[in-house]
């Protein structure tokens, strides 16, 4: 084998500039004192200083926040139940159309999910009142059932990787089919789980088109605000305000992967040992 | 008691069972499947001045297939679908330029860089996916130090007379290639490494041992067999790019509208509810032929047994 592969080490180095070059760009032109967002003024923090008084940001921010944790919560409840149903459930009726309506929202271009669910919405508030105004709950609504799916993904590849001896053995010892389900097998997929919860969590913060339709009048959340602020140009306050969601997301997420390394090299661990007396006894 | 231990006994039977599938199922049933069939009934409707602005015609068959007519006679339709193609077609191949040898680099590296690496190639995708095209917003424009840098470099190369004050890149198809391109490459990277990563590293020696040249080595045993991982990479970037709304309203032209965009504007600015629907329709139609595809591809693989 080819020890020097200096050709795709450099692909590497400019992929990964061409990755940052934009993101760090951004970042250096939110300390421009300039009002113009892209020719250098002079360093400030100016920019900083004036978000921090923007109440519009913060309450926009505050909404996200608040919607991304209840749906991730309730996507992650929702699709991890979908994942063990396709996963552990060989058989029941409606079971293709079940994976096909699990697959069919990750290819669905956002732009035709975003117009169902708002005719959805308008129509039932036609038929039966409800919703009577659009905001949170149809936003949420709107976010479960696209986020749920990732989970479902996610679960249902952990749950399909996992040895069934385990649950097996939990049955001959006598727990009942939902007791293995609640004491051996959600224990286990845990970290899965986990993961599942930050990417519907990631998805419904970060949800720009979905929400642009099924909002109404003052429900406006932080992706919603820039959109609405990036189509009028390039301001620096948006650079700032860009700066500190970069950063917030970077740590976040670097952390997050440092702790589901960690436990999964646990999980590895714990298995061999297990093995190991097994076998030893 | 009577009701309580009557509820566990149908719950430790099959109750739990039944409540795993059902919540999820009505779920997606009622906030997808629904939904869904609302918009194919809409997309057989007629315009109408009511609110909302849909009307079915009175006699029999009931629906109209107006909007598909125009859907095929009118050049405004015709080019957006074929402006969204291309473009994410283009962007399709550019990606697996650019994605094919780092995610090959990745698993050429050892274990602990590995990691790094593809932290690195993941990180932008957790980041907003408004900001990262701001960011490109920023680098295009015609002040910026990065148009005035390749505005330099073009005029140093040609002659006096074609010298440009800016390079025009905004609001063209060529921004809209560029950021998808930045966008989704992780979406290409990813699938790819997880393919390569898996590949025999004794098949590439052993051709090696029987005299093939690294390129040849490429050619003849990594490419083919890495065949799954950039139709995979490929489906990923180029279903969400030929569909994809953001981008083309940030930093498309007007003038050349993608289909995400048609829609979008069909519903909202002209509400024409009918419409927007039976150009999501076919567009959504457009989507799955490719897919059925890569279905009977993976399937014919997996009959066919391979190693």
């Amino acid at each position: 084998m080819k020890r020097s592969p200096i050709f795709l080490i450099s692909c590497l180095c400019f992929g990964l500039a061409f990755f940052y070059i934009p993101i760090l760009s951004m970042m250096v032109f939110s300390f421009n004192k300039s009002r113009l967002a892209t020719v250098w003024g002079g360093f400030s923090v100016q920019w900083y200083g004036k978000l921090l008084h923007n109440g519009q940001i913060m309450d926009a921010a505050l909404l996200s926040l608040q919607i991304a944790l209840v749906s991730a919560t309730i996507a992650t409840v929702i699709g991890t139940m979908a994942g063990i149903a396709l996963a552990r459930f060989r058989r029941f009726r409606g079971r293709t159309l079940f994976s096909g309506l699990v697959s069919a929202p990750l290819i669905m271009p956002e732009v035709i999910t975003g117009i169902s669910s708002l005719m959805l919405f308008i129509l039932m508030a036609e038929w039966i009142g409800w919703p009577g105004q659009r905001g949170f709950t149809t936003i949420t609504i709107a976010h479960i059932t696209f986020s749920m799916t990732y989970v479902t993904t996610i679960v249902q590849s952990r749950l399909s990787s996992m040895d069934v001896a385990i649950e097996e053995a939990a049955m001959d010892l006598g727990s009942k089919p939902w007791q293995v389900l609640r004491d051996v097998t959600l224990p286990i997929i845990s970290p899965a789980i986990l993961a599942g919860w930050l990417l519907a969590f990631t998805i419904s913060i970060d949800d720009v088109v979905i929400t642009n339709f099924v909002t109404g009048p003052g429900a406006t959340t932080l992706p919603i605000l820039i959109w609405s602020k990036v189509r009028l140009g390039v301001t620096p306050d948006i650079n700032a305000l860009a700066t500190i969601i970069v950063v917030l997301v970077g740590v976040g997420v670097t952390l997050a992967g440092y702790i589901l390394l960690r436990a999964e090299r646990r999980r590895q661990r714990d298995i061999q040992m297990a093995l190991a007396a097994a076998t030893e006894g | 008691m009577q009701p309580a231990s009557r509820f566990s006994t149908w719950f430790n039977r099959d109750g739990w069972r039944n409540t795993i599938i059902a919540v999820p199922y009505g779920w997606l049933i009622a906030f997808f499947l629904v939904p869904f069939v609302i918009v194919v009934g809409m997309s057989l409707a007629m315009r109408t001045p009511t609110s909302p602005p849909v009307g079915y015609r009175d006699n029999w068959p009931y629906v109209v297939f107006e909007n598909y007519q125009r859907l095929v006679s009118d050049s405004l339709y015709i080019r957006a679908y074929a402006t969204s193609i291309w473009n994410a077609f283009i962007a399709t191949v550019l990606c697996l330029l650019v994605g094919y040898p780092m995610a090959l680099g990745i698993t050429r590296v050892d274990r602990a860089w590995r990691t790094v690496l593809l932290m690195l190639v993941i990180l932008p995708f957790w980041t907003s996916f408004l900001l990262r095209v701001y960011a490109w917003i920023g680098l295009m424009g015609s002040n910026s130090w990065f148009n005035r840098g390749l505005t330099a470099l073009y005029n140093s190369v040609v002659p006096a007379d074609w010298a440009l004050r800016s390079i025009p890149m905004m609001n063209s198809n060529f921004a809209v290639v560029l950021v998808l391109v930045y966008s989704y490459l992780p979406f290409m990277i990813l699938p790819l490494y997880a393919n390569l990563e898996r590949l025999d590293g004794t098949l590439n020696e052993a051709a090696m041992d029987l005299g093939s040249r690294p390129w040849q080595v490429f050619r003849d045993v990594t490419l083919p067999l890495s065949v799954p991982g950039i139709i995979a990479g490929g489906l990923l970037v180029f279903i969400p790019a030929s569909g994809e709304l953001v981008i083309p309203s940030l930093v498309g032209s007007a003038g050349d509208p993608m289909i995400g965009r048609v829609i979008s504007d069909e519903f909202a600015a002209a509400r024409d509810w009918p419409m927007a629907s039976a150009v999501a329709v076919a567009l959504l139609f457009m989507l799955v032929v490719p897919l059925m595809a890569f279905n009977h591809y993976e399937a014919k693989a997996q009959g066919g047994g391979s190693p």
